[in-house]
């Protein structure tokens, strides 16, 4: 899995994402001690762990959001380290942030047109509508954040499948949504996986994360200490509540 | 004569065209301010001299290069605009990181240079510009004579205040940077250059008060301090209309204006004071200004 640090493993099939030897700060805390892990083009992978392990870190290092990062963040073979968060979405990443950030000083259409399109090849917004009927229906609020929490999640969603961005990172998508909901967003990175997208999903939910994901990193303390392919889950199901104190 | 409340009807309607004059710079001098502090978070206390400066430069337009006022309209704001952006590239953005105060007390000290250059160059005894010739004259209305360049005033300050309002409501630009007025971060992972867009919303801020220096040219003469005179109220009308708010600085500024005008004829004792009566009654019952949202 590692052989790629050429950028072109022998297997053939490049990792999309290869993430080696992370190091995150936010001022002086050091919150990830070398996250090693990568993702291949249109796969969905979990990052799972407790609540401070380093999942959402993870995520907001590799747009650069973080204070400082160090290590090797490769995207398709180029380097993310050192280079500014509007560049990195430009690469081709999609960022839906745990707190939704949905804009309130926007109407519902307007925080959907809201990411400019960085590549060809986007979903265009009659399908994104087939995909979220909801937001068919709310498109001419006003005040986005008058949606529900679940509309406000397919919105933050929906906004990164218009931009052409094919790596998706999604932040807790189902925290606190009502199970009907939670099956939709789960029918939806389905749906988008057949698509062709690729998805790096943090979640603290792994029922849910099983049902989506082709392979799941555990994490604790700011690394990763295991990988388990989504077909061994049940049989190392022991161990992964062992990790994730459930 | 016709008489109003006890007032000759003239004395009446020429005060309150006076208060609207002062209204729309009130109102185009806090409309830029607003949009600096919502997407800078900077109070830019050198709004006064960029307004100054828009006077500055079309005089000198006309004086060095022959270049009349309405080549000036929008040549001034552009050139303005352009010495805004080069001091927020050099000086401004490196303080974003740190406390408001800290940018309250570097563009407090900008006006100060920039206004001491212009006082060491033309002296402060002020400078006549000549109203241009077809807005020459006075229209009888009937109830008064307005002189056409103070309805031009007026006209103009309402267009461009209705452009800057239709530009950051109905555009994508617009809703950009309300977006990053409210997380600039995220938009910035979106892919949306963010901090080109503070520095176009800082010159397009400033070249604001520049299009209100041009206008005021022919009002008030061109002298290094007219801006100090507004600069003062126009604080209070943004704190009045609530810090960043678009609408607020837009209405809070005619309406002050007028009140000013109007106190002038009923009790001329108080028309210096009567702003900062108002923005005291207006943050004792609503803190947050008259249009502020919620922080």
């Amino acid at each position: 899995m590692r052989e790629g640090s050429e950028g072109r493993p022998a297997g053939g099939e490049a990792a999309m994402l290869e993430v080696a030897g992370l190091n995150a700060w936010y001022g002086e805390s050091h919150i990830l001690h070398g996250v090693d892990f990568s993702v291949n083009e249109g796969e969905v992978v979990t990052l799972l762990g407790r609540n401070g392990a380093g999942k959402t870190t993870t995520m907001k290092s590799i747009m650069g959001l973080v204070g400082r990062r160090a290590g090797s963040i490769r995207y398709r073979g180029q380097d993310l380290i050192g280079v500014a968060p509007n560049r990195i979405a430009h690469a081709g990443i999609g960022f839906c942030p745990e707190e939704r950030a949905i804009f309130g000083s926007l109407s519902v259409t307007e925080n959907l047109m809201l990411p400019p399109v960085v590549a060809p090849g986007g979903l265009d917004v009659e399908t994104i509508y087939a995909l979220f009927p909801n937001l068919r229906e709310r498109a001419s609020t006003a005040q986005a954040t008058k949606l529900s929490g679940g509309e406000q999640q397919m919105l933050a969603i929906a906004r990164i499948l218009r931009t052409g961005a094919k790596l998706l990172l999604l932040d807790e998508p189902t925290e606190g949504l009502a199970p009907v909901i939670v099956q939709q967003i789960g029918r939806t990175i389905q749906e988008i996986k057949k698509r062709g997208f690729t998805v790096l999903l943090v979640e603290q939910n792994f029922r849910f994360a099983a049902t989506v994901a082709d392979r799941h990193y555990v994490m604790e303390h700011g690394r990763i200490i295991d990988m388990i392919p989504n077909a061994e889950l049940p049989s190392r199901m022991e161990k992964l509540h062992e990790y994730l104190g459930v | 004569m016709f008489m109003i409340l006890g007032v000759p009807g003239p004395l009446l309607f020429g005060q309150v065209l006076l208060g609207l004059i002062n209204g729309a710079f009130y109102a185009m001098l806090s409309l830029g301010l607003a949009v600096i502090f919502g997407m800078l978070n900077i109070i830019n206390f050198a709004h006064g001299s960029f307004f100054m400066m828009g006077a500055f430069v079309s005089w000198m337009l006309l004086n060095y290069l022959g270049i009349g006022y309405f080549p000036s309209l929008i040549l001034a704001p552009i050139i303005v605009g352009a010495i805004g952006i080069l001091l927020e590239k050099t000086l401004i953005s490196r303080l974003y990181k740190l406390d408001h105060l800290y940018g309250l007390l570097l563009t407090f000290g900008m006006s100060l240079v920039v206004n001491g250059l212009f006082r060491n160059y033309y002296g402060s005894s002020g400078m006549p510009y000549d109203i241009p010739g077809v807005l020459n004259g006075a229209q009888n209305l009937g109830f008064m004579y307005m002189p056409i360049y103070r309805g031009w005033v007026v006209v103009a300050a309402l267009v461009v205040c209705l452009a800057t309002w239709i530009a950051i409501e109905k555009t994508s630009l617009g809703a950009r940077l309300r977006a990053a007025t409210e997380n600039a971060p995220m938009v910035q992972a979106f892919g949306v250059n963010v901090p080109r867009l503070v520095t176009l919303t800082f010159g397009g801020g400033v070249a604001l008060a520049a299009f209100a220096g041009v206008l005021a040219a022919p009002i008030y003469s061109v002298n290094p301090n007219m801006g100090d005179n507004f600069i003062n109220t126009v604080f209070a009308v943004v704190v009045i209309g609530g810090m960043g708010s678009i609408i607020g600085s837009v209405i809070t500024g005619f309406g002050l204006g007028v009140i000013e005008g109007l106190t002038k004829v009923f009790y001329p004792q108080a028309s210096a004071t009567v702003v900062f009566l108002v923005m005291v009654i207006v943050l004792l019952a609503r803190p947050r200004g008259l249009f502020g949202r919620m922080v």
